[in-house]
């Protein structure tokens, strides 16, 4: 399915335009329901594993990236989760388009964070399953797993006195053996990590003595060292000001459109969000509110809906995709 | 984008490999420096004492040549010593690196763990309670220590170890441990106490027979077990969530490798008592000298049996005609050098508490 699809690689110097010749399905947003992007269920699993022995420069090359299709990257079938027998999300269905980039947004405490841990089972689900393909996760080994999946939790402490290229090169840990030696594949894998993420220069830098900004930048480039299909993050933007937001998901576009990665972030910025994303998740309360193009979901009905905002929604100047404008209670002239 | 990948991938390749590359010879020069200090310290720990000896006839003796008196002097009193404190301090370094490593805190160590005070408590009840000496009193020590690090693993249980509970609930072990140490020996006979004492210490001195063919087996099988489970330790310090998404399983990792540093610190102390801040000071020097970031495992190895044998050599003759116990020496020298950690390092450092 996607090998028949060429390669639909946009310029990188233009992040901006977000409309995709892609077909996601649009569900029915305005009814508020949770929708399921239909995908053709008995497609091959779209998640192919990058060969171990591959050549330095295989996936820089261009071309070869997998196209964003319409297939399906990950699924969760009545997945629940919860805490000390406090359940957070209930029975929740989604499907996330591969190669494609999706955001999850919502309300403080709605179990979006939770989700993506139930999903990378950083946290045990209490029901229902997650399949990457047409793999139940759960049946998978860890480090079969580290190998197609990709994470990047919300806090991340480099130890004492590491340095950027022996931080990203921990990303090479599942694809190595049991005495753990670093192949001259390892180094190019990194050093292509490091130039794809803008921190090559940094590379024999201590990583504590970074800005925030070129320390998030190091750990993603430890995520992409993992050379994984499909990377999670957990709101990647946070303590990140404006300026180094913006950079940051560039910086995420552009990985997704040359290596065909297909991201799925948690965010809090819903202009942010609604801009880079392909696909946009809204939920509230352990369930979701609507999935679909952020253009037919971000609407005032569903921001009213999901974060109990009274907003106006209109077109970005910029990119045309949905920009959310709070009421608020007082008002300046 | 792509071009930049293109142009600048050999540089980066040079890089990267390079920084490797420097990485592994430091690693080699800290440890071979801290391997061949120790090797001259044990000579020198040979020919050194009443019976003076040259290096060549001490060495002599060592392999069984030489007059009769040599041969006793080295192979029955010095050659043991100088094994016990090598063996010891490398045990309780090793120890403390992976404490340190795994539980993600630069003063976890099991003297602050509560895992020797453990096996301090053990050896000073079967002596003064159940009226036991020698090899039982070791077996004992090993108990306490394993029975303190069992109490810890279950009081920290929630749902998995959390590293930091692990640390609050053992800093609280080892008061209770303490406290009824100090009972026990507040109970005690004033000659009984005295020898109860050396076990709240960490003496090197009495170390032969048994009691060290155990230490050195011991030490040996525990070394090969953590050098299996070495690799995990690079993603289990940036964390659990980080470590399993690079696809460790985490809990039974770490269970693993903490029950390989109790069980370091359980066959150190019960040969040695407990040595005071080695565990916590040898894995902190290591990984200054490496300086990247990584556990520096070996390297503590190293630089423990170092410590411990210099420690001991200064405590027997530093002050002519008095025997100093290693287990104050290192406590002398340690208790400073933990003052100047918090101080001097970074704040990150204290935060981990």
């Amino acid at each position: 399915m996607t090998a028949s699809v060429p390669s639909a690689r946009r310029p990188a110097s233009a992040p901006t335009p977000r409309v995709r010749p892609g077909r996601t399905v649009v569900p029915s947003a305005a009814t508020a329901a949770s929708a399921v992007v239909p995908a053709d269920d008995d497609a091959p699993a779209p998640t192919a594993a990058p060969s171990d022995g591959a050549a330095p420069g295989d996936g820089a090359a261009p071309g070869d990236t997998t196209a964003p299709g319409d297939g399906v990257a990950l699924r969760t079938e009545g997945v629940r989760i919860g805490y000390d027998g406090r359940t957070v999300i209930d029975g929740l269905d989604l499907a996330l388009p591969v190669g494609r980039i999706t955001a999850i947004v919502g309300p403080n405490a709605c179990g979006k964070s939770t989700l993506l841990k139930g999903i990378a089972r950083l946290h045990p689900l209490s029901g229902g399953r997650v399949l990457l393909g047409d793999r139940d996760v759960a049946a998978m080994s860890r480090r079969e797993l580290a190998r197609v999946l990709g994470v990047l939790p919300q806090s991340s402490i480099a130890p004492d006195g590491v340095r950027v290229a022996e931080l990203v090169s921990r990303g090479r840990y599942p694809h190595q053996g049991w005495f753990g030696r670093h192949s001259s594949t390892d180094d190019a894998v990194v050093a292509r990590a490091l130039v794809a993420t803008g921190v090559a220069d940094l590379a024999t830098r201590p990583v504590a003595e970074l800005s925030g900004g070129q320390r998030q930048r190091v750990w993603i480039a430890m995520v992409l060292a993992q050379e994984t299909d499909i990377v999670l993050l957990d709101e990647p933007t946070t303590y990140l000001d404006v300026a180094h937001q913006v950079d940051l998901l560039d910086l995420l576009a552009e990985l997704n459109a040359e290596r065909g990665t297909t991201v799925v972030m948690v965010l809090h910025e819903l202009n942010l969000a609604a801009r880079y994303a392909d696909h946009l998740v809204v939920m509230r309360a352990g369930t979701v509110v609507a999935q679909g193009e952020p253009g037919a979901v971000l609407t005032e009905a569903i921001v009213l809906d999901a974060f109990g905002l009274d907003a106006r929604v209109v077109p970005d100047p910029v990119s045309g995709t949905p920009l959310v404008v709070p009421v608020g209670r007082t008002r300046r002239p | 984008m792509t071009a930049d990948v293109l142009d600048s991938r050999i540089p980066g390749i040079t890089v990267v490999a390079r920084l490797r590359a420097a990485r592994r010879r430091r690693h080699a020069l800290v440890i071979g420096v801290a391997l061949l200090g120790a090797l001259g310290l044990a000579v020198l720990a040979l020919t050194l004492g009443a019976a003076g000896l040259t290096p060549v006839r001490a060495l002599a003796a060592v392999v069984g040549m030489g007059e009769r008196g040599d041969l006793f002097v080295v192979q029955h009193l010095r050659l043991p010593r100088v094994l016990a404190a090598l063996f010891s301090g490398a045990g309780f370094a090793l120890a403390g690196a992976i404490f340190q490593s795994v539980l993600r805190n630069p003063l976890a160590s099991p003297d602050i763990l509560g895992v020797s005070t453990g096996a301090s408590l053990g050896a000073v009840w079967a002596l003064l309670t159940l009226g036991l000496g020698g090899v039982a009193v070791a077996a004992w020590a090993f108990g306490g220590a394993l029975l303190a690090a069992g109490a810890i693993w279950v009081l920290a249980w929630r749902r998995g170890l959390h590293a930091i509970r692990f640390v609050l609930v053992g800093v609280g072990i080892a008061y209770v441990c303490g406290s009824t140490l100090a009972w026990l020996l507040s109970r005690a006979e004033v000659r009984e106490a005295q020898t109860a004492l050396l076990w709240t210490i960490g003496s090197v001195a009495d170390v032969r027979g048994a009691r060290l063919t155990i230490l050195g087996v011991g030490l040996g099988v525990l070394a090969l077990v953590t050098a299996l489970l070495s690799r995990t330790q690079a993603p289990l310090a940036l964390g659990d969530d980080h470590a399993a998404a690079l696809g460790v399983r985490v809990s039974a990792t770490r269970a693993g490798l903490l029950l390989t540093a109790v069980a370091l610190v359980a066959v150190a102390t019960a040969a040695a008592g407990p040595v005071a801040f080695v565990a916590l000071v040898a894995p902190a020097i290591a990984r200054r000298l490496m300086d990247d970031g990584g556990a520096a495992l070996a390297a503590s190895t190293a630089v423990g049996a170092l410590l411990v044998l210099s420690a001991d050599l200064l405590g027997q003759h530093l002050f002519p005609g008095m025997s100093v116990p290693v287990g104050i020496v290192t406590g002398l020298v340690g208790a400073p050098y933990l003052l100047w950690l918090l101080s001097g390092r970074s704040e990150r450092r204290t935060a981990a508490l």
